[in-house]
């Protein structure tokens, strides 16, 4: 066990600390669920991305430096540290880069990694459909073959895609089989949102931002070269997704560990509210559990580097941030007392975290998960 | 950056593992609430046998010389098997101070405990250390001791009341055996979780209501997945600290504390689930569950509970200066 990091590391750390101190925005940018704050948050991520450090571990030809996952994690704390701009981007480069970087063609990666990268094109997540939401292969929406037009023609709806008012593509799952059931015959395809027969439907979420969208597909022609990894193969490739949804890769220990600092510098300067016993409890609570989410990814990556991909306990690892996430925020509410009346970053980061035990599948199929595959207790 | 333990560490643990498995089964556990020292007998001398007892004595005086963690997972197993024996206040607390005044702590021939304030195992035991009030060596010969009764029956608890040959243990002295204690109560937490919901996912895949094992049911799912959920993000904090307490990191008291508010929490949230995961049979007095939730109390309780050490976390990031 060593605990440290190393010289170059460190060195790395130094990079970053300095690079974000002289770029990020002094002022916070308008929130990113908005179309006027979404465009400003891309502008942020051209600027990340003219300085190679939008993607740190992606390889340096598609736009990254090859970072390893230590500082991959390193360049995170830093970020949140920080206090710099959410990634708008992220549902792109955090969830369908690495299924493209598995599953793509070398034309596919050329044609569209560098660009996600740039913020250039954006991408939203066409998951969730009315009557698929946890049960996620209850899909519908489906693509059928047209010969004649040389590609598939997408019908049905999406919802619940964030930022999809925004964004310029969605990867998404439909079905192509449509005798077969469930998780079978389902493909992934990349779509550009421009697409005719394609329309967008912005729509607020909690905090009233147009963060939400419902997508229809009517007739929608889509090539064969925007098909990810192989027809009817879309569970498959999609369940890659998800995992770097529910486990390491979206969910850092930075967000969690800054958000700890940020709430510790409000009950020391909370007055009486920051004295009260009861919430001290709660604010050495909540940065206990901040560090024990940093340990646990630490012990996670020296698995994961030690050549163990991460399976199956991304279930225990998202139940434990997105809940995290919640406390860190109710912790801050009970700080402000009245004042949490008031419009705030905090109330915002509040509604926005009250959305995490939801999505990404809820924490009660999660329990699920851990309860059948990590522990073992029979589905029946 | 490197967040394991070594071959050599895991291996060790193995070991501990497996003499412990055929040493302490329940029964042995059971047996200590009735018989005349609340001990295993055996299983320490197995112990004994193989180096543990002196793991953390100096190898000048014929220990180990091993470090925390080299011994956290030891700890760690000594409580999945519910050991009835003073094994942190021996290995990590007692022996390392003793051992160059009291021959025979290596092997085990001569017992060391250590209480604050309260003693477990002091009738049968050969030296005491006692951190409160006063903190003092003892000879168990030269000491004037209070039986009480304690809840965990294989705990046998005494107070000291006076000592014809007392030394007053050094404020280093004290402050290691502090949070080696700590520590090493931290892991056999987890050990004892981990038992807890090991026994506790077994009986409710076999045992069935409603024509099915109740472990099919969802409400028993969830609870189960929290108690593991908890392990998870308890283990970490435990293993950190016995870093920290391995390479004096400045921090590592405050990091003894965020370990053990954590195991405590998870332990009473372990105890408290398979408790109601078996039902009635769990509350029965000839099921061995009981043996493993009153030992969660008594850890958990010992030396600092969860909010005493919590409280000590907000000290520090919210008093100390900037």
């Amino acid at each position: 066990m060593d605990l440290s990091w190393s010289g170059p590391e460190e060195a790395f750390r130094a990079d970053v600390r300095a690079w974000l101190a002289a770029n990020v925005p002094a002022d916070p940018l308008p929130s990113g669920d908005t179309r006027e704050g979404f465009a400003r948050h891309l502008e942020w991520e051209r600027t990340l991305f003219d300085a190679r450090w939008a993607v740190v571990s992606w390889p340096e030809e598609f736009g990254g430096r090859g970072a390893s996952l230590w500082e991959w994690l390193i360049f995170e704390e830093e970020y949140y540290r920080a206090g710099a701009p959410q990634r708008v981007t992220q549902n792109g480069i955090f969830l369908l880069a690495p299924t493209i970087f598995e599953f793509g063609t070398p034309e596919q990666q050329q044609r569209f990694l560098p660009k996600m990268a740039s913020g250039e094109e954006s991408w939203c997540q066409g998951w969730s459909e009315p009557d698929a939401g946890s049960d996620l292969a209850g899909i519908r929406s489906t693509a059928t073959r047209d010969d004649a037009a040389g590609g598939w023609r997408l019908n049905g709806q999406k919802t619940w895609t964030t930022r999809g008012a925004f964004c310029t593509h969605l990867f998404g799952l439909f079905r192509t089989d449509p005798a077969a059931e469930r998780h079978r015959g389902l493909t992934y395809f990349l779509v550009p949102l421009d697409t005719p027969g394609v329309t967008v439907r912005g729509f607020g979420r909690l905090d009233g931002d147009e963060g939400f969208a419902e997508v229809f597909f009517d007739d929608a022609l889509v090539t064969d070269d925007l098909v990810l990894g192989g027809l009817d193969q879309g569970w498959g490739v999609a369940m890659a997704t998800t995992g770097s949804e529910r486990g390491l890769t979206l969910r850092s220990p930075g967000r969690f560990t800054a958000t700890a600092e940020r709430l510790i510098a409000l009950a020391r300067n909370g007055g009486e509210r920051g004295v009260d016993p009861a919430i001290r409890q709660r604010v050495a609570q909540a940065y206990i559990d901040a560090e024990a989410y940093r340990l646990q990814t630490l012990r996670t990556v020296t698995r994961v580097v030690g050549g163990d991909p991460p399976g199956v306990e991304s279930s225990l690892t998202k139940v434990f941030w997105s809940e995290l996430d919640v406390r860190l925020h109710e912790d801050a509410r009970a700080l402000l007392g009245y004042e949490a009346e008031l419009e705030s970053s905090w109330m915002k980061g509040y509604e926005f975290a009250l959305s995490g035990p939801i999505y990404a599948g809820t924490n009660e199929i999660q329990r699920n998960v851990i309860a059948e595959r990590v522990l073992g207790l029979p589905r029946k | 950056m490197d967040f394991s333990f070594t071959d050599d560490q895991l291996a060790f643990r193995d070991a501990v593992r497996d003499v412990l498995a055929k040493e302490c089964p329940p029964s042995v556990v059971r047996a200590a609430w009735t018989n005349a020292t609340g001990r295993s007998g055996a299983a320490w001398d197995a112990l004994g046998e193989m180096g543990v007892l002196g793991a953390m004595v100096a190898e000048s005086e014929g220990g180990l010389g091993l470090t925390e963690l080299d011994v956290v997972l030891l700890a760690e197993e000594s409580g999945y098997f519910a050991l009835p024996e003073p094994f942190v206040e021996h290995v990590l607390v007692g022996a390392p101070i003793v051992a160059a005044d009291h021959g025979g702590v290596v092997s085990g021939a001569t017992t060391v405990t250590a209480g604050d304030p309260l003693i477990p195992y002091g009738a049968a035991a050969d030296v005491l250390v006692r951190l409160d009030p006063d903190p003092e060596v003892a000879s168990g010969a030269g000491a004037v001791l209070e039986s009480l009764t304690s809840v965990d029956g294989s705990r046998r608890l005494t107070r000291l009341l006076g000592s014809v040959d007392a030394r007053p243990l050094t404020r280093a002295e004290l402050s290691q055996a502090f949070w080696r204690g700590n520590l090493g109560y931290s892991a056999q937490l987890i050990g004892l979780s981990r038992a807890l919901l090991d026994t506790t996912v077994a009986y409710v895949t076999e045992r069935k209501q409603f024509g099915a094992p109740i472990g099919s049911f969802q409400a028993i799912k969830h609870h189960l997945a929290n108690v593991r959920i908890a392990l998870e993000f308890a283990a970490p904090l435990v293993y950190r600290a016995a870093y920290s307490l391995t390479h004096a990191d400045p921090d590592a008291s405050l990091h003894c504390s965020m370990a053990k508010a954590q195991a405590a929490e998870c332990g009473e949230l372990a105890a408290r689930t398979a408790l109601q995961c078996h039902g009635a049979i769990g509350y029965s007095y000839e099921h061995d569950l009981h043996l493993w939730m009153k030992r969660v109390w008594a850890l958990s309780g010992a030396w600092g509970d969860a909010s005493w050490h919590r409280d000590r976390v907000a000290c520090a990031i919210l008093d100390a200066p900037l």
